[in-house]
C-alpha cells in the first residue's frame, strides 16, 4: 500500500475524519476548500498532530501505536499551496535547503533538467512568477530525496497556460520517480488527468 | 571646536558603558523576545510586565531597585562579591548594569515584533524539509527577524548613551568611572563656567545619536533588500 490514512482531528468547530487506502502511483484527495484536505496533509506530513489514528506510507508507520515521527523524520516532499519558499534564500540555496548527500540520491542537475530551473537558479523567490515558483517549490521538495510527495493545489494560483505546464511536470515526475504521489485539489479535470485512486472528502 | 581630554575621557566612558551594555543584554533581549513571541505559559504576562517596567519606573527608582540589589549588602550583589570578588558599586561596570536594564525593554520590543512577523508556516516547511527545530530557527527564524535584532540593537545603544537616572542613583557621578556623557553634562551645569563644556558634550551627544540612527537606517535597509522581507 501506498497510502494507509486512517485519522481524525478536531479543529475548533470542524471535525476532519477521513479513511483511504491507495496503492495508486497519484492518489488525489477531491473535496470543496474548507474541507480539510490541507489539514490532512499537514497530518500525514506530522505538522499537525491528528487526535486519534494512524498514518503509515510505503508500508512505514509514521503515526499511531504509540509512535509519532517528528516532520523531519517523515521523509515526505511536501509542496505547498503557496510555494513557501525561503524569502531569504536565493533559488539555489531555497532547492539545497533539504538536499540529501545520500548515495543515489537525485543530484540539483537531473531537478534543474527536469524541472527546467537553470535560468532561475541566482534569483530571488520574491522575483518569481507564480509558476516558477511552484517549480522551484517541486523541485525542492524533491532534492530532500522523499519516499512520498504530497502536493497541496499546486496550481491553484496559476492561470490555465501555466498549470498546464505544472501538470506535465507532475506528471513526468510521477512517471521518471515512481514515488507515490499524494494531490489535494478541487479541480475536477486536473484529478481525471492526474490520478489513479480519487477519496472524495466531504464538509 | 577642539575636545579635552577630559572631555575625550568622557566620551570614551560613555561609548564603553553603552557597547558592554548592550552587547551583554543582546541575547539575554532576543531570548526574552522569542519566549514572549512564541511561549504558551503560565506568567507570561507577569513576566511581560516585569521587562517592560524599566520603561514605565521612574529611572530614579530603577536605579534604587539596582542598589538595594546589587549592592555589596545586596542579594545579588554580595553574592558576586564573595564569589567572584565583583563590585558594580560606583564602578563602570555598574553604569552599564543600569544602561542595559533600562535598554531591556526597548531591545526586547524591537526584537519580539521582528520575531512574530515570521511566517511559522515558513519553519513547518524546513521541517518537513529534514530540518531539526533547531536547524529551523538558525536558519530561517534567526535570519528573517534579523531587521528586528539591528533595530533594537540600535534604539538599546542610543537608550544606553543617554541613560541618566538609574545610573546617578545607583553608582553616583564618578570621573573616569560612572561619569557618562548626561552626566558630565549635567555636573557641568552647576558649574558658574561651564557653558562651554556643556555645548561641547551637548553637540558630541547629538552626533553620537545620529550617527547611531543613521547606522541603524543604512543596517536596516541592507538586510532588507539581502533578505527581501521588508
Amino acid at each position: 500500500m501506498s497510502f494507509e490514512v486512517d485519522v481524525s482531528k478536531r479543529l475548533g468547530e470542524a471535525e476532519i475524519a477521513v479513511s483511504f487506502e491507495s496503492d495508486a502511483g497519484v492518489t488525489a484527495l477531491f473535496g470543496p476548500s474548507g474541507s480539510g484536505k490541507s489539514s490532512i496533509l499537514n497530518m500525514i506530513a506530522g505538522l499537525l498532530a491528528p487526535d486519534r489514528g494512524r498514518i503509515a506510507v510505503g508500508g512505514r508507520l509514521l503515526f499511531g501505536e504509540s509512535v509519532n515521527l517528528p516532520p523531519e523524520a517523515r521523509d515526505a516532499g511536501y509542496v505547498f499551496q503557496d510555494g513557501r519558499l525561503f524569502p531569504h534564500l536565493r533559488v539555489r540555496a531555497n532547492l539545497l535547503y533539504g538536499a540529501s548527500e545520500r548515495e543515489g540520491a537525485i543530484t540539483l542537475r537531473e531537478v534543474v533538467d527536469l524541472l527546467g530551473l537553470g535560468a532561475l537558479l541566482n534569483r530571488w523567490p520574491r522575483t518569481l512568477s507564480g509558476g516558477e515558483a511552484q517549480r522551484v517549490a517541486i523541485g525542492r521538495a524533491l532534492l530532500s530525496n522523499p519516499r512520498f510527495l504530497l502536493l497541496d493545489e499546486p496550481l491553484a494560483s496559476l492561470d490555465r497556460a501555466r498549470a498546464d505546464e505544472i501538470l506535465t511536470m507532475i506528471e513526468r515526475v510521477r512517471d521518471a520517480l515512481k514515488l507515490p504521489i499524494l494531490y489535494v485539489s478541487h479541480n475536477r479535470a486536473e484529478v481525471d488527468r492526474l490520478a489513479g485512486r480519487v477519496v472524495a472528502i466531504h464538509r | 571646536m577642539t575636545l579635552t581630554p577630559d572631555d575625550w575621557e568622557v566620551i570614551r566612558l560613555s561609548l564603553k558603558v553603552a557597547v558592554v551594555g548592550v552587547v551583554f543584554t543582546l541575547p539575554v533581549a532576543f531570548a526574552l523576545a522569542y519566549v514572549l513571541a512564541r511561549g504558551r505559559f503560565p506568567g507570561r504576562i507577569l513576566l511581560d510586565a516585569v521587562v517592560h517596567l524599566p520603561l514605565v519606573l521612574p529611572p530614579v527608582v530603577t536605579g534604587w531597585i539596582l542598589l538595594i540589589l546589587f549592592g555589596r549588602a545586596g542579594p545579588i550583589g554580595g553574592w558576586l562579591d564573595r564569589v567572584f570578588g565583583v563590585t558594580l558599586m560606583f564602578r563602570w561596570t555598574g553604569a552599564a548594569l543600569a544602561a542595559a536594564v533600562m535598554a531591556l525593554p526597548l531591545m526586547v520590543r524591537a526584537m519580539r515584533l521582528s520575531i512574530e512577523a515570521v511566517d511559522r508556516r515558513l519553519e513547518g516547511a524546513a521541517r518537513s524539509l529534514g530540518a531539526s527545530p533547531w536547524r529551523a530557527f538558525r536558519t530561517i527564524t534567526l535570519p528573517l527577524s534579523l531587521p528586528g535584532v539591528w533595530a533594537g540593537l540600535v534604539l538599546g545603544f542610543a537608550r544606553s548613551l543617554g541613560e541618566f537616572g538609574a545610573t546617578i542613583s545607583f553608582v553616583s557621578n564618578i570621573p573616569g568611572q560612572t561619569r557618562t556623557l548626561p552626566i558630565a553634562i549635567y555636573t557641568a551645569l552647576q558649574l558658574p563656567d561651564g557653558d562651554d563644556i556643556v555645548l561641547r558634550l551637548a553637540i558630541v551627544s547629538v552626533a553620537l545619536s545620529l550617527g547611531a540612527l543613521i547606522a541603524s537606517e543604512w543596517l536596516v535597509r541592507r538586510q532588507g533588500e539581502r533578505a527581501h522581507v521588508l
